[in-house]
This record gives structure tokens, C-alpha cells and sequence, in this order.
């Protein structure tokens, strides 16, 4: 047992020093394994920070019934009258001299609200289904545009569910992408502990002449394998930090032009320990296989 | 401690370098295996130290036959075999003390443990003041007294060196062989393969003669 955990400190020492005593190529393979992981990282955080907003919005789908543009006090009333019996969650009314003043109040608007000769907008009633599920929303869609009057319905969860619609094929995408990258990164592994198990050639052969077990020969390399995938992954999460906080700020203005807010959020400590795991265990899988195969050939 | 009995080695495409090889080696003694070049003297050290196996009859080394072992036994019978190798094979990116490191490293030993006995391996072979050395800086000499210090760091009870003195000129073959005779004399089975069997007379050796892969004397 002692001299188990022994072999095992030494094989990772041995591999730590492999790293460092070729700090360069060390550097370039980080920058490869990194750079592979960067791609779906960044797509992952972004999308995660996108599904953020559509949940955060589709908690409370809305439903804005507009009234004809000459539809009466009387006919407006009836409708309220039905939306109380039909009993939403929520309903407020909206008139039209309410939706003026606040259409006069947004920037740019106030002259040409001026020289309007009369309101052109209707009265409006904004309505929280009980029920928000998908189907339906769009039965009491279809309910209330075919009440007397009423212009126009607009189910105004529709943009988040095409966001929905948009960002599943976006995970979906990112899967094909990290799952491409993943075959990516095995193979630049087996590349490099190839290389390594060469230049180790004559250490190997005399290690075994002088009664080293596969397992001793071959434990630095997957050690080594191993770390160079960890560090990676790190240096690929860092990439996606950076990549986060270079759009932040554009992201941020862009969100502002449509009104709200919206603060994308960098990798998390999950994110971060994720890929760093992945990288180890895709440096692993990659080393297993090159020290297989490289060690068949010196045999 | 060693019996061969019919023990023969074909290599792939048909060489034949050994056949019918039969003798007994017992504990504590000095055997050197003398011969023409090619006469298989190579194959036989290799033979014993379990580095090649056997194609035909039987070898047995501390109870053991080498030609019956399984694959997954060997590494661990050959830490039982001190090995010095004709082109000794030591590493060159890494210093003498690192050398004689390396088969402690591979039985697992603790770190602190294996330099005391690396280190008392190099005093027995008179280059302790040169462990921080690496080996290009040392003499045909030294680096055979580096190699028989790492084939002794284990302490085996056998001992096989192939051509340990080829190399060298007759100052330094008479030292390294000096020493292999240190070993013998505090019970180290030692065999030696030598094509130059001059000066070996007063070991008062088990002479193994080859030739053309058959045991002549």
C-alpha cells in the first residue's frame, strides 16, 4: 500500500516535471486544449445568461386585447364584464387616453403625438391567464378575439418562445460543437504523449529491462495526459471569462435599446470545475489510448 | 540456485543462438560464460535475467523456470536480477545518483530510504563523490562502475553482467572486475559473459564455454 501511494506520488511528480521542464510546448498544448474548450464554454455561458432572461420573463405571460378604435364605453364595459366571469389570474384595463400620454412620454414621440389630429389608439385590456401553458393560452387567444369588438389579440409570450425555440437549438449546436472539439482534444493529447513515450524511449526500455510493471511506465503518462487537460480546461475557462466581459458591456447597451436589462453572467465556480474536469478526463482518454498503441511499437 | 536443462532459443525467422544448453549454478559462485563472438553468450545472460524467454527445455533461476512464467510476473522476477548491460544503458538526462534511483523508483521505495541506499550503492563502487555527475562526464570505467552500481541498489542474490569489461582498457576492466569479485565474496552469484577471458583464472570460475549456441565445456 505505502509503496503503491509512493509509485503514485512519484508518477505525478514525474509528470509535473515533464510540464514544466518544457515550459514552451507545455504553453502551446495548453493553448490548444484551452482554445478547443473556449468555443463551447462561451456558448454555453452565453446561452445559460439568454435562458436566464426568457425564464425570468415567461413566468408571467401576458395577453393584450385591443379594442376597435371605435368600439363605445358601453361595448368596452361589456368586455369587463365578460373578463370578470371568464376569471384570468389578472386583468387590467388600459384606456386609450392612458396609452397616449404614456406614448407621449417616450422619447421622440411627443411631437408627433402633437400633430396627431385625434387618438389613434384604442382602449386595451392586458390580461394574465390563469393557465399559462402554451396550448392554453392560445384556446383563450382565440376565445377572446372572437368577442364582439375586439381588434386584435396578441400573445405577447410569443418572442419568448421563439427565444426558447432558438435557444434549444442553440444547446443543441453547442453539444454537436463540444462533442467535435471533445474528438478534437483526445486526438491533440494522443499526439503529444506520443511524442513523449519517443522521446522517453530509452528511459521506457530500461525501466522494464530492470522489472518496471506496464502500470509504472505507463501511470506518468496518464498523469501527465491528465493535468495538461485540468490546466486546459482552466485556460479555456478563462478565455470564456474574458470572452463574457468583452461583451458585457455591448450586451448591456443592447438590452438597454430594448428597454430592459440584462447582466450576462461569467462562468461560475461549476463552469469552471466542469471544464476543468472534462479537459482531465478527455487528457486521459487521450493519453490511455496514445501510451497503448506507442508502447505496443517499443515492445 | 540456477538449473538449465535443454535449454534452447530460436528467434523469429529461425536463428537458432542456443540449443541444448544444460549446466547447474550453485548460490555463491563466480561463473563467467566465455566464447566466439555469436557463440550466444549474450542470449544466455538475457536468457537468465529473464529479459528473453527460452523456446525450448527449462531454466530455472531461485525456483523459478523462466520459460513457464506468465507475462504479468516477469517485472518482478527481474527485480530479484541485478543486470549490467554490454552498452549499459544508463540515462543521460539525469545524474548518477538519478541513475541508481531508478530501480528503487520502480519497486516503490520511499524517497528518503532510496537515496541512503543509492548513495551507499555508489560509495560501494567508489563513485559517491560523483553523484551530482551526469553521466557523459564520466569515464568508460566509471560509467560500467554506474551501471553495476544500479544493478546492485536492489541487492540481488544474482548478479549477470554481459561483457562488463569490452570496453574498457585493461586498468579499468581489472577494477570493475575487482568488483564483481567483491560482490561474490559476500554471496552474490555473479555471472559474466566475457569473449576476452584473460585474468579470470585466479576467481577461480565456473567456466561456461559456448560455441555456435551449444556448451562446449
Amino acid at each position: 500500500m505505502t509503496a503503491w501511494l509512493h509509485q503514485h506520488r512519484a508518477a505525478l511528480g514525474r509528470a509535473l516535471r515533464r510540464l514544466l521542464q518544457t515550459p514552451f510546448v507545455t504553453l502551446l498544448s495548453l493553448l490548444v486544449i484551452g482554445i478547443a474548450l473556449t468555443l463551447p464554454a462561451t456558448g454555453y455561458v452565453l446561452l445559460s445568461g439568454l435562458g436566464e432572461v426568457s425564464r425570468n420573463v415567461s413566468g408571467s405571460p401576458q395577453i393584450s386585447v385591443f379594442m376597435a378604435v371605435d368600439a363605445s364605453r358601453k361595448e368596452v364595459a361589456e368586455i369587463e364584464g365578460r373578463l370578470r366571469r371568464a376569471a384570468p389570474d389578472a386583468w387590467r384595463f388600459v384606456p386609450k387616453e392612458d396609452a397616449l400620454k404614456r406614448l407621449q412620454a417616450s422619447e421622440g414621440m411627443a411631437e408627433i403625438v402633437a400633430a396627431l389630429p385625434r387618438n389613434p389608439l384604442p382602449d386595451a385590456f392586458v390580461v394574465e391567464p390563469a393557465n399559462a401553458a402554451p396550448e392554453a393560452l392560445e384556446v383563450l387567444r382565440k376565445e377572446l378575439a372572437g368577442w364582439p369588438k375586439v381588434a386584435h389579440v396578441q400573445l405577447d409570450s410569443a418572442w419568448v418562445k421563439r427565444l426558447d425555440a432558438f435557444l434549444r437549438l442553440g444547446r443543441l449546436a453547442l453539444w454537436v460543437l463540444a462533442g467535435i472539439f471533445s474528438v478534437g482534444l483526445v486526438a491533440a493529447t494522443f499526439n503529444i504523449i506520443r511524442l513523449q513515450v519517443m522521446a522517453q524511449a530509452a528511459e521506457i526500455e530500461v525501466a522494464r529491462m530492470i522489472g518496471a510493471t506496464d502500470a509504472f511506465i505507463r501511470r506518468p503518462f496518464y498523469y501527465y495526459g491528465t493535468l495538461q487537460g485540468a490546466l486546459g480546461g482552466l485556460l479555456g475557462a478563462a478565455f470564456a471569462a474574458g470572452i463574457v466581459a468583452l461583451l458585457r458591456g455591448p450586451a448591456g447597451e443592447l438590452a438597454a435599446l430594448y428597454g430592459g436589462s440584462f447582466a450576462l453572467p461569467g462562468p461560475d465556480g461549476g463552469v469552471v470545475a466542469a471544464l476543468a474536469g472534462a479537459g482531465a478526463l478527455l487528457g486521459w482518454i487521450g493519453a490511455r489510448l496514445s501510451v497503448g498503441l506507442s508502447l505496443r511499437r517499443i515492445d | 540456485m540456477i538449473v538449465a536443462s535443454d535449454l534452447g532459443k530460436r528467434y523469429p525467422g529461425g536463428f537458432e543462438a542456443l540449443a541444448g544448453v544444460s549446466f547447474t549454478i550453485e548460490a555463491g559462485r563466480m561463473v563467467f560464460i566465455t566464447g566466439h563472438s555469436g557463440a550466444g553468450k549474450t542470449t544466455l545472460i538475457k536468457l537468465v535475467a529473464s529479459i528473453e524467454r527460452p523456446t525450448a527445455g527449462s531454466l530455472v533461476v531461485n525456483g523459478q523456470n523462466l520459460a513457464a512464467l506468465r507475462r504479468s510476473v516477469i517485472p518482478y522476477v527481474r527485480r530479484h536480477i541485478g543486470m549490467v548491460f554490454q552498452d549499459q544503458k544508463l540515462l543521460f538526462d539525469r545524474n548518477a545518483l538519478d541513475n541508481v534511483l531508478l530501480p528503487l523508483q520502480i519497486t516503490g521505495l520511499g524517497r528518503r530510504e532510496s537515496v541512503r541506499r543509492a548513495q551507499a550503492a555508489l560509495d560501494k563502487v567508489g563513485l559517491l563523490a560523483r553523484a551530482k555527475a551526469m553521466p557523459v562526464a564520466l569515464s568508460g570505467g566509471e560509467q560500467q562502475r554506474l551501471a553495476i552500481a544500479r544493478a546492485v541498489v536492489n541487492r540481488p542474490a544474482l548478479l549477470v553482467a554481459d561483457e562488463p569489461t569490452g570496453n574498457l582498457d585493461a586498468d579499468s576492466a581489472d577494477e570493475v572486475l575487482e568488483l564483481f569479485a567483491e560482490f561474490n565474496r559476500v554471496g552474490v552469484t555473479v555471472i559474466l559473459a566475457t569473449h576476452e577471458p584473460r585474468r579470470i583464472e585466479r576467481y577461480r570460475p565456473q567456466l561456461l564455454v559456448l560455441d555456435h549456441g551449444r556448451l562446449a565445456a
